[in-house]
């Protein structure tokens, strides 16, 4: 393994927040839109310039500022960043072009400070997946944290202010409550916060202490949107949503649940978590909120709000996978990063063309909608295919490994959390499926006239529902980035 | 030439204080430029000797030539180099940036609030640069009389806030001159270096513990300590734009080198932590003035009220900081002057700009802000983030070396305010930024267009605000130059 010194990640990370005065000077918005695809377009470069060398085992590093003793703004790239920044940048693309379509659409206010704000959004993303220690993530996770919340509240309303609120003092009072605590904690015993493949706390804390720190950790990020910290969720669905598609189920959430993952590779290590034995307490704090919210998503009637709920469900997989703390878990985990992003991002870019399309939100008022709107729809079937974790779609595979995962770990538990997991997901999206398609004609409640969405809103996710299917047939490269970053952490 | 820049950076402005308010008779056009190169020039030969002190290390001047212990001497190090500076370039940027509120709000006595400004300078470059006790006291007084008047300036209330101000300050002054007349009974010596060397024999002396005590009281009164903070919020709150963004980022500042200094330089690590035990008490009343700042700034309906209570809450970080007994804690606290003097600068300056076109600081006055000004509440929501204490600005990192000092310390109820403080300033700031995001509800719409009316303040305003907003970060980022080559250097001479 080799380690390259470039100063791509930084640039990669900057090209979102630079192309910011150009969004917010353009005068058409034609212009503008060019700008964020091109910054989109780029960054995916940049990205994807990176890849064949972390594919070929090296690392990318760029120190950008020591600023405390020991401690620097570092970017570090290796496979389970690549991976996630590989994901938030080919999504972003994609959403890029949606949001046009629906915010058009809509003849929404403020859509430059919207765009402005994606922007910062995505660079943020792209620095958490990036960073080398604990300090730049917390960085760039804050960044995050406050770029969303003019997205969160793009209608200015009261509901808006409500959820907006809510957002802020979940987000904010767990990572300034409890992550910040649990840094220092780790800075005052190691005087470090440099990812390692098996953790910088190794020796320097006893179990009980580690105990607490992995806790703090945890629901610390609450974007992980772990339970009880899952509560903003679901209220930031009032979001526009291309916001809740690219944020709320790819870039945002999928931020909290990476920053666990380094907690657990990076900070602790899977030897010392084995050692203490607190794989299970992460196992178990995710199994539950897996049941929970699947449970609560059955008995949701607004579809944002389920795929809210679904969402949570599905990010405690990764959890789960990774906490189990053996191989072929923390693949399914890493693998589920990727596949749970398209699937998901699909099942939300149907939702929104399905209000761009027709002012509905309910699932009750969806019936027949199948046959007013079928590329939709059968781009919803695929996405929830892909969520349950079916064949042909990618989902599949994490969920395959992740069951693998549990017999490896010999934990019998939750092999029965994931799989009673899955039936509870297929009752929730089947029935919308069966509303959209089965009933006839006379029961229907649309009229002919109810056409597809604008085609912006229409082909995203057609295109994400078929890279859900075309990612079953080759996993390449998310599969081959996942096992080698389980192979750095076995250490070779 | 060089070797007088300490006398320069307080003599300049005094004399350009007698100019300013002569000409005012003459041509009052005059006394803007006129103060603007006075500064500048004082700003100016504080950043040449910080350069200076940062190579040599220690600078010595002696007034008019007079050997010390009896005349009187400067003493120039890495502390005073460093805040020197930080007060003389934001006094600076503040004249620049608070022109046009002077001119709305004082119009006729323009001559006179400038040539005030000069003497407040005068009087903070003179407590910081001066290596004598009674000099000390001297500035002192200079500076407490001139904010004094310039509160007084202001409309309403200000003159009776002033007045308060007037006798808790006059009270905190007498309480300093009887620890220094103490000091001189007993060692019978005013120079700092001189004293700190007679000390040593005398710690068993009651004569000394009360005049550390009296020091300490009244160097607290002065820079608003919980629970003597009374004065603060009505004087700063009600006091002129112009002079508020002045007086209230660095005269707190400068009282709390001068309480480091105190501890460092003249009493010695050893007496304070050691014979008088002073570190455990101190860190919880700091704690609890954390505490008590936060909220009571919660419970304010007005902008540079809420932002008075907070400086009383950062006064308290600084306070703990400097007495956990620690490096990384003393640290914490030097690092805190300069980037609770930037942000408490930008958040006054943004109050200034605000107050420029609404003509009022009631937070419900501040709705659709955004849409109205907003570079304003660019930089507003900036220096929020920095007093939150959200990275890279750089009131992270002095909270960063706090909160380690704090944990080294084993000090856990002092970390534990700290964090409470942050989390009651995410409140504060987003309930702020909430009321100036959202419009009316009534007349505002989620769909459409909303034609936008951009009322922004005028360029002199935004530019130095926008520099002051820059600094944050770029502080921020240089955190680690900043404490390897300052303030590392003169906490090692120090015993830590």
């Amino acid at each position: 393994m080799e380690t390259i010194l470039s100063i791509k990640p930084l640039i990669a990370v900057l090209v979102s927040i630079c192309v910011v005065p150009l969004l917010v000077l353009s005068k058409k918005v034609n212009v503008r839109e060019g700008w964020t695809f091109a910054a989109a377009i780029v960054k995916l470069l940049l990205v994807l310039s990176m890849l064949p060398v972390i594919l070929k085992g090296n690392q990318i590093v760029y120190t950008l500022a020591e600023v405390v003793p020991g401690v620097a703004i570092r970017f570090r790239v290796d496979a389970l960043g690549m991976l996630f920044a590989c994901v938030a940048a080919s999504l972003w693309i994609i959403t890029s072009a949606y949001s046009i379509g629906y915010m058009r659409g809509l003849d929404e206010h403020s859509q430059t400070r919207y765009f402005v704000f994606f922007a910062l959004a995505l660079s943020a993303t792209i620095g958490v997946a990036f960073s080398a220690n604990l300090l730049t993530l917390y960085l760039f996770y804050e960044m995050l944290s406050l770029a969303t919340y003019p997205l969160v509240t793009h209608h200015q309303d009261k509901e808006a202010r409500t959820s907006g609120r809510k957002y802020l003092t979940y987000i904010l009072g767990t990572s300034i409550g409890l992550v910040l605590p649990a840094m220092m904690v780790c800075y005052h015993l190691t005087g470090t916060l440099e990812f390692a493949s098996q953790g910088f706390l190794a020796g320097a804390c006893n179990r009980g202490l580690a105990a607490v720190l992995l806790v703090f950790f945890i629901f610390g990020f609450a974007k992980a949107g772990i339970m009880p910290f899952h509560g903003w969720l679901p209220a930031a669905m009032v979001a526009p949503t291309p916001v809740s598609a690219l944020l709320h189920a790819v870039a945002v959430v999928k931020v909290g649940v990476f920053s666990i993952v380094r907690i657990i590779t990076g900070v602790f290590g899977t030897e010392l978590l084995s050692e203490f034995n607190l794989g299970v307490v992460i196992c178990t704090i995710a199994s539950v909120t897996i049941i929970v919210a699947s449970l609560i998503a059955l008995s949701q009637d607004n579809l944002k709000r389920m795929l809210a709920f679904s969402t949570i469900g599905q990010l405690s997989y990764i959890i789960l996978g990774v906490g189990l703390l053996s191989p072929k878990g923390i693949t399914g985990g890493m693998l589920h990063i990727a596949m749970h992003a398209f699937g998901k991002i699909t099942l939300f870019f149907c939702a929104g063309a399905i209000f761009v399309a027709t002012g509905k939100r309910n699932i009750s008022e969806m019936v027949g909608i199948g046959r007013r709107m079928p590329w939709t729809m059968g781009a919803f079937f695929v996405g929830s295919l892909s969520i349950i974790g079916l064949p042909p779609t990618g989902g599949f595979l994490s969920k395959w490994y992740l069951v693998l995962g549990t017999l490896e770990a010999n934990q019998m538990t939750f092999l029965f959390v994931l799989l009673s997991s899955s039936l509870l997901n297929a009752a929730y999206f089947m029935p919308v499926v069966y509303r959209a398609f089965f009933p006839p004609p006379e029961k229907a409640m649309f009229e002919n006239k109810i056409q597809e969405a604008p085609l912006f809103c229409v082909g995203p996710p057609v295109i994400t529902a078929f890279i859900s299917v075309a990612l079953f047939f080759y996993p390449e490269p998310f599969f081959r980035l996942a096992s080698m970053a389980v192979r750095f952490i076995g250490g070779n | 030439m060089m070797e007088h820049y300490p006398a320069f950076i307080v003599i300049v402005p005094f004399l350009f204080a007698f100019v300013v308010s002569g000409v005012a008779w003459i041509k009052k056009e005059l006394c803007f430029p006129l103060t603007l190169v006075g500064l500048g020039l004082s700003a100016w030969f504080s950043v040449c000797l910080l350069r200076q002190v940062a190579t040599t290390g220690v600078l010595k001047y002696r007034m008019g030539g007079w050997e010390t212990p009896w005349g009187i001497g400067y003493h120039v190090d890495y502390l005073n180099g460093l805040v020197v500076t930080v007060v003389t370039v934001l006094a600076f940027i503040n004249l620049i940036a608070t022109r046009k509120n002077v001119t709305e709000e004082t119009p006729e006595k323009e001559g006179a609030f400038y040539s005030l400004y000069l003497l407040f300078i005068v009087g903070l470059t003179g407590i910081l640069l001066t290596g004598d006790l009674f000099n000390l006291y001297v500035l002192l007084e200079v500076a407490s009389l001139t904010s004094y008047a310039l509160i007084g300036m202001g409309s309403g209330r200000a003159p009776m806030s002033s007045l308060n101000y007037l006798f808790v300050g006059t009270v905190g002054g007498c309480f300093y001159l009887l620890g220094v007349g103490y000091l001189y009974i007993m060692t019978g010596s005013l120079n700092m270096a001189d004293v700190a060397t007679l000390l040593p024999k005398l710690y068993n002396s009651n004569a000394i513990v009360m005049a550390f005590i009296f020091c300490m009281v009244g160097a607290s009164i002065k820079m608003a300590f919980f629970p003597l903070h009374m004065w603060l919020p009505n004087a700063y709150g009600f006091a002129p734009t112009a002079a508020g963004s002045l007086i209230a980022p660095l005269m707190t500042k400068v009282m709390v080198y001068v309480l480091i200094r105190l501890i460092l330089t003249v009493f010695s690590v050893d007496f304070a932590f050691v014979v008088m035990k002073m570190g455990d008490p101190m860190v919880w009343m700091s704690s609890l003035a954390i505490v008590a700042g936060a909220v009571f700034a919660l419970s304010q309906k007005n902008l540079k009220r809420m932002f008075c209570y907070i400086i009383v809450s950062e006064i308290g970080y600084m306070m703990g900081g400097a007495w956990l007994g620690n490096n990384a804690g003393m640290t914490g606290a030097i690092l805190h002057i300069l980037n609770d003097a930037i942000m408490t600068l930008c958040l006054f300056l943004c109050a200034g700009s605000i107050y420029y076109r609404t003509h009022g600081l009631e937070l419900d006055r501040l709705k659709g802000l955004f849409l109205k000004m907003p570079v304003t509440m660019a930089c507003f929501v900036a220096s929020a983030l920095s007093i939150i204490g959200v990275p890279p600005t750089c009131g992270f990192f002095s909270k960063w070396y706090l909160i380690s000092g704090g944990l080294q310390a084993g000090q856990y109820g002092f970390v534990a305010a700290l964090l409470f403080s942050s989390l009651v300033n995410v409140v504060l700031f987003f309930r702020v930024i909430e009321i100036s995001y959202y419009g009316d509800f009534e007349t505002h719409h989620g769909h459409g267009s909303s034609p936008a009316v951009v009322m922004e303040s005028p360029a002199s305003m935004l530019v130095p605000l926008l520099i002051v907003s820059i600094g944050l970060v770029v502080v921020g980022l240089y955190t680690c130059s900043i404490v390897n080559h300052l303030i590392a250097p003169i906490l090692m001479q120090h015993g830590f």
